[in-house]
């Protein structure tokens, strides 16, 4: 899902960074809100910001026969929204960009984009619509996980599409898609499971924590 | 969820993973197999003459120290959960 280093036209790299640094600063306005409010949930968003931390630094093998990585951008979707997730993704890319050629500085703002706002728009989304609907949250979580881990690549595979429509968008896209999101289905499988974990232990450890986020099902509170 | 639950969690992610690994067995990167997705998106993007205009500031000088960060990227992320995770559940059993 990073598109490297140098890899946009100029017009898209500002184009992205733009719409990028719109959301991640209603992020940070966040952020600040929620920790004026829930001064305890501070840990809870050092965990989410971790928990992106270790699964975009694994690169794991996909049936296709190639390898990619998951996002762990769902967590944080469905415990705080999107735009502070997209706050914690940045801090992961600035880590990969600097210090790992990975991913780019020209081409942060699209890659906080698809992993930061895209990914976990989607996430938050299914999972406030699963749990208003009294789906478990445990079940939510994992529809959520799995979905923004897959929409993030779907959305990479848009924004080059966009950038590189040869010979047509179409083909393009579907070129781009196949090498991204066929790649990710298996990994985002993985990745809802993974999340379905962590977030049974937080609904163990924490379960006022997350009432007061609104992050359960009305007849779990 | 009960402790057999998330074992059995566990290991269908753990399949999830190793399945490619026994699939392609005897492949490796020289004839295609589990090169990097990025990469790959790379390559199609030059396949369009489209000529990267910037380089990163910064390269991990070799694939050994490459992998030391990223070793340390989920080091930093699996430290973080589990000093929290730890300190949750001991202040779960004093309550």
């Amino acid at each position: 899902m990073h598109v490297m280093e140098g890899y946009l036209p100029f017009m898209w790299c500002i184009i992205w960074f733009v719409i990028s640094f719109i959301i991640v600063a209603f992020g940070v306005y966040q952020i600040k809100k929620i920790v004026d409010e829930t001064p305890e949930s501070k840990a809870l968003l050092a965990v989410s910001g971790a928990f992106m931390f270790v699964l975009s630094s694994l690169k794991l093998p996909s049936v296709t026969g190639s390898c990619s990585h998951p996002c762990g951008n769902g967590l944080g979707a469905a415990l705080f929204g999107p735009a502070v997730t997209a706050v914690l993704a940045t801090i992961v890319l600035l880590f990969q960009a600097i210090l790992l050629a990975h991913g780019g500085l020209t081409t942060l703002g699209a890659n906080i984009f698809s992993m930061g706002i895209v990914g976990p728009f989607i996430a938050w989304i299914v999972y406030k619509g699963l749990t208003k609907a009294n789906v478990s949250s445990t079940i939510a979580i994992f529809f959520a996980a799995f979905l923004g881990d897959l929409l993030t690549y779907v959305a990479t595979s848009f924004q080059l599409a966009l950038a590189f429509p040869a010979p047509s968008f179409a083909t393009a896209l579907t070129n781009f898609l196949t090498i991204f999101a066929v790649t990710q289905i298996p990994l985002a499988i993985g990745e809802g499971i993974l999340t379905v974990i962590i977030w049974d232990r937080l609904k163990e450890y924490k379960p006022k924590l997350l009432d007061k986020l609104g992050a359960l099902a009305p007849n779990e509170a | 969820m009960n402790r057999n639950t998330l074992i059995l969690l566990a290991v269908i992610c753990a399949i999830i993973f190793i399945a490619p690994l026994v699939m392609y067995q005897g492949h490796g990167e020289d004839d295609g197999y589990f090169g990097g997705s990025d990469d790959a998106a790379s390559e199609a993007i030059e396949s369009t003459n489209f000529k990267p205009w910037f380089s990163s500031i910064w390269e991990p000088p070799s694939g050994e120290i490459e992998s030391l960060l990223f070793a340390l990227q989920a080091a930093i992320g699996a430290i973080i959960i589990g000093y929290f995770f730890g300190y949750w559940r001991g202040q779960r059993k004093v309550e």
